[in-house]
């Protein structure tokens, strides 16, 4: 059993921050890396990107949106409570050195993942420009703790009530005209990655982005995570979850987040039914 | 017993006791296992038709040596409960062999009443056996010798890491089952499916382990959460390996990532481990196809393909590129598969995989195939016949191909030397790894194969291990 320690509500309840016990993890977890969590007996196994690691304290923190039964059910658990199961840590830490200028680019709950990559980035000496953006200022999360981990940081919000009202796309695109950049990271919902690669290629700007298709075990053992990159099969939850963002086939990895659609609806809905 | 049969017929004249099994029909539509089991009564009957040979040759056909007479006599004695423990003395997980060992090609296939008739239902007895103690035994425990002190990590709680368990916890070592998942078994609770073993029975098995004294411990990815190195400075004093292949194959023909094409892993996993046949009950989804071809035909496409029924499947049809000579599945299961309604096409292949604009599969175009000379296998290599292309319509593909060796353990541990495609080479004779100290044995030397046969890899380990435990490398 997996004890959650401290459990936050952020972007009006749709977020959730839990800082869950467990040691064995956090001693080993580096940045970019993943955890399975499972909530009880019957729940489904849900990967995240871990938002923060405590070693110290022997604590994890994992950051994520309710869009499903599943995750709907995690935000029932309170401090106190358990998850059944965490797995971790899991998939390949990014690969952290000093090359200079790096920009950060996190959308939504892609910001949580970025934290500790952002952080170990400027750590290893490199110059960080951290661009975040969310929906609406409301949804914004991390904003504080994304600031102290970059030398600088630009907020856009889609409808403007914050920061640049645009995508982080068009801030990226004034810092790429403005100066040379040496490594672009992206972690944020798949159209945002597709988009940041589209342009950094044009600039030639080598660029990681950290996917997240559906998985079972974690381990290499289904082959159901698997993504095209360069022509090539790679299993995200083994050979990434960071990849080459330039030979990222995203169409397809949009589609194959599709594959339960429907069945995650009725279930989510059945499980909003039962929770009123 | 013995006293209400007064006039025993002869024991050729017995014929060999079926089990009685769940109407095909009714069995494809639901997850119960199939065999119902013997009836102490019939499984007495059965027991008289052993022979008892004094150099038997069964024995010798059991990759775990299990006392197939001594077992047999005590339950013809009525002594169920003493057979239960013969069984013990060399097989820790007696009521998973009695289902799913290839009885035909191991002791039975050697049985010497087999030569003139049918052999003595052996599998069927050791299942009668395990299963009468776990209905209605005392629950008492085998011995264990005393502590020695000695401790040792178990990496994969599946057929070889168990058996490696529970030959050295009996032989008094402090034991430590390391598994990845959330429940252990390994290939037991994620790839056989519960109408061939029920999940129950596995967790009984397990608990019978650690009631011995070996404890397990679920979601530690060896690799990940933990190293070997640092087992080692845990203060475990040997390490066996036995993770599986676990490596899924796809074939590689276009289309191969259009949603509904499955490796078999993930649909079992999926059914099995997940539980995703009793969703919404349990959260996981699986994608219940009304037209499903597996591609395959071993054990694990039979799974699949029979599973596929159960979900509800109008055609579960397999797609074989050999014929049906060539079928590496056990007859028995590929004889239940089309009780069920299975179709086979044999001497066929997919060359292509079909679509729809959401990315779903909705057919598959073939080849048909003729067979021509034998390939490094020893069996006739399948060529295609050109231009005798044909579709098959399908809403599910399941891949059944094989496994490869998976590399998250093996190229995590510095210095382990790997074969050319992956596995861990070993010594035959005890299973030593080239490294000191460290075992390893199942499919991750061997690549895929059956239970039993992990379950011999890992008894070899574990005589090893106590070796080296006693006397040192």
């Amino acid at each position: 059993m997996f004890k959650i320690v401290n459990r936050e509500e952020m972007s009006d309840g749709t977020v959730i921050l839990n800082e869950v016990e467990a040691p064995k993890i956090a001693q080993k977890a580096k940045p970019g890396q993943f955890v399975i969590l499972k909530a009880n007996e019957t729940g489904e196994r849900i990967p995240l990107t871990m938002a923060e690691t405590d070693p110290d304290k022997g604590t994890i923190t994992i950051i994520y949106q309710v869009v499903g039964k599943s995750t709907a059910l995690f935000k029932t658990l309170q401090v106190g409570d358990d998850y059944q199961d965490v797995i971790g840590p899991l998939g390949k830490p990014t690969h952290i050195e000093k090359i200079g200028k790096v920009v950060c680019v996190g959308g939504g709950t892609g910001i949580a993942v970025m934290h500790p990559i952002t952080r170990a980035m400027k750590d290893a000496g490199n110059h960080v420009i951290c661009i975040i953006g969310a929906r609406s200022k409301d949804l914004l999360i991390l904003e504080d703790r994304m600031k102290a981990a970059s030398h600088e940081l630009r907020v856009c919000t889609d409808d403007g009530s914050y920061g640049h009202h645009g995508f982080v796309t068009d801030v990226l695109k004034e810092v790429l005209e403005k100066e040379k950049i040496d490594q672009v990271v992206a972690i944020g919902p798949v159209p945002m990655m597709k988009f940041v690669s589209k342009m950094t290629q044009e600039y030639n700007v080598p660029t990681l982005v950290s996917l997240n298709p559906i998985m079972v075990d974690g381990t290499g053992m289904c082959g159901g995570c698997r993504v095209t990159v360069g022509g090539q099969t790679k299993f995200a939850c083994v050979d990434g979850p960071e990849f080459d963002g330039h030979q990222v086939d995203y169409d397809e990895l949009m589609m194959r987040l599709q594959a339960y659609c429907e069945d995650e609806k009725k279930c989510y809905e059945e499980f909003c039914i039962m929770d009123q | 017993m013995a006293e209400e049969v007064t006039k025993k017929p002869k024991r050729e004249k017995i014929p060999r006791q079926p089990m009685p099994e769940q109407e095909p029909k009714v069995r494809a539509k639901n997850f119960d296992e199939v065999p119902f089991g013997y009836s102490p009564e019939t499984a007495v009957k059965e027991a008289e038709r052993c022979m008892q040979c004094k150099k038997p040759a069964c024995v010798a056909g059991c990759p775990v040596e299990i006392d197939i007479p001594g077992f047999i006599k005590l339950i013809k004695e009525g002594e169920f409960t003493k057979s239960i423990r013969k069984l013990w003395e060399k097989n820790s997980l007696p009521a998973i062999c009695g289902r799913v060992c290839p009885q035909e090609i191991q002791c039975e296939g050697l049985c010497i009443v087999g030569k003139k008739g049918d052999p003595v239902a052996i599998g069927n007895l050791e299942r009668f056996a395990a299963d009468h103690e776990r209905a209605h035994g005392t629950g008492a425990l085998p011995p264990v010798a005393d502590p020695t002190g000695k401790k040792v990590a178990v990496v994969g709680s599946g057929p070889a890491g168990l058996t490696v368990a529970g030959d050295l916890i009996a032989k008094g070592h402090e034991v430590t089952v390391f598994e990845a998942f959330h429940k252990p078994g390994g290939v037991l609770v994620y790839g056989i499916p519960e109408f061939r073993l029920p999940k129950e029975i596995v967790a009984q098995e397990v608990n019978f382990l650690e009631r011995l004294g070996v404890k397990v411990e679920c979601n530690q990815v060896v690799g990940r959460t933990i190293s070997i190195e640092e087992l080692f400075e845990d203060g475990y004093d040997a390490v066996f390996i036995g993770v599986g292949a676990g490596l899924p194959t796809f074939l590689n023909v276009p289309g191969k990532n259009l949603i509904g094409i499955y490796s078999a892993n993930e649909y079992l996993t999926r059914s099995n481990l997940m539980k995703a046949y009793r969703f919404p009950e349990y959260d996981t989804p699986i994608i219940r196809g009304k037209n499903v071809v597996t591609l395959g035909a071993g054990n694990v496409a039979m799974d699949s393909a029979r599973t596929a029924l159960r979900l509800g499947a109008a055609n579960s049809r397999i797609v074989y590129r050999r014929s049906r000579v060539e079928v590496p599945a056990r007859a028995a299961e590929v004889h239940h598969a089309e009780e069920e309604g299975v179709e086979f096409f044999f001497l066929a292949a997919p060359t292509k995989y079909l679509g729809d604009d959401k990315g779903r599969v909705i057919g598959m175009e073939c080849l048909k195939m003729e067979l021509g000379e034998p390939d490094a296998s020893g069996r006739r290599r399948p060529v295609p016949i050109e231009g005798s292309e044909f579709e098959l319509e399908c809403d599910l593909v399941i891949v059944a191909v094989g496994t490869g060796a998976n590399p998250l353990l093996t190229k995590s541990t510095e210095g382990l030397t790997l074969n050319k495609w992956g596995y861990i080479q070993v010594d035959e004779k005890t299973n030593k790894t080239n490294k000191k100290a460290v075992w390893a044995g199942g499919d991750i030397v061997t690549g895929s194969a059956t239970v039993i046969l992990a379950m011999g890899a890992g008894r070899i380990a574990a005589n090893s291990i106590h070796d080296y435990l006693t006397w040192g490398w």
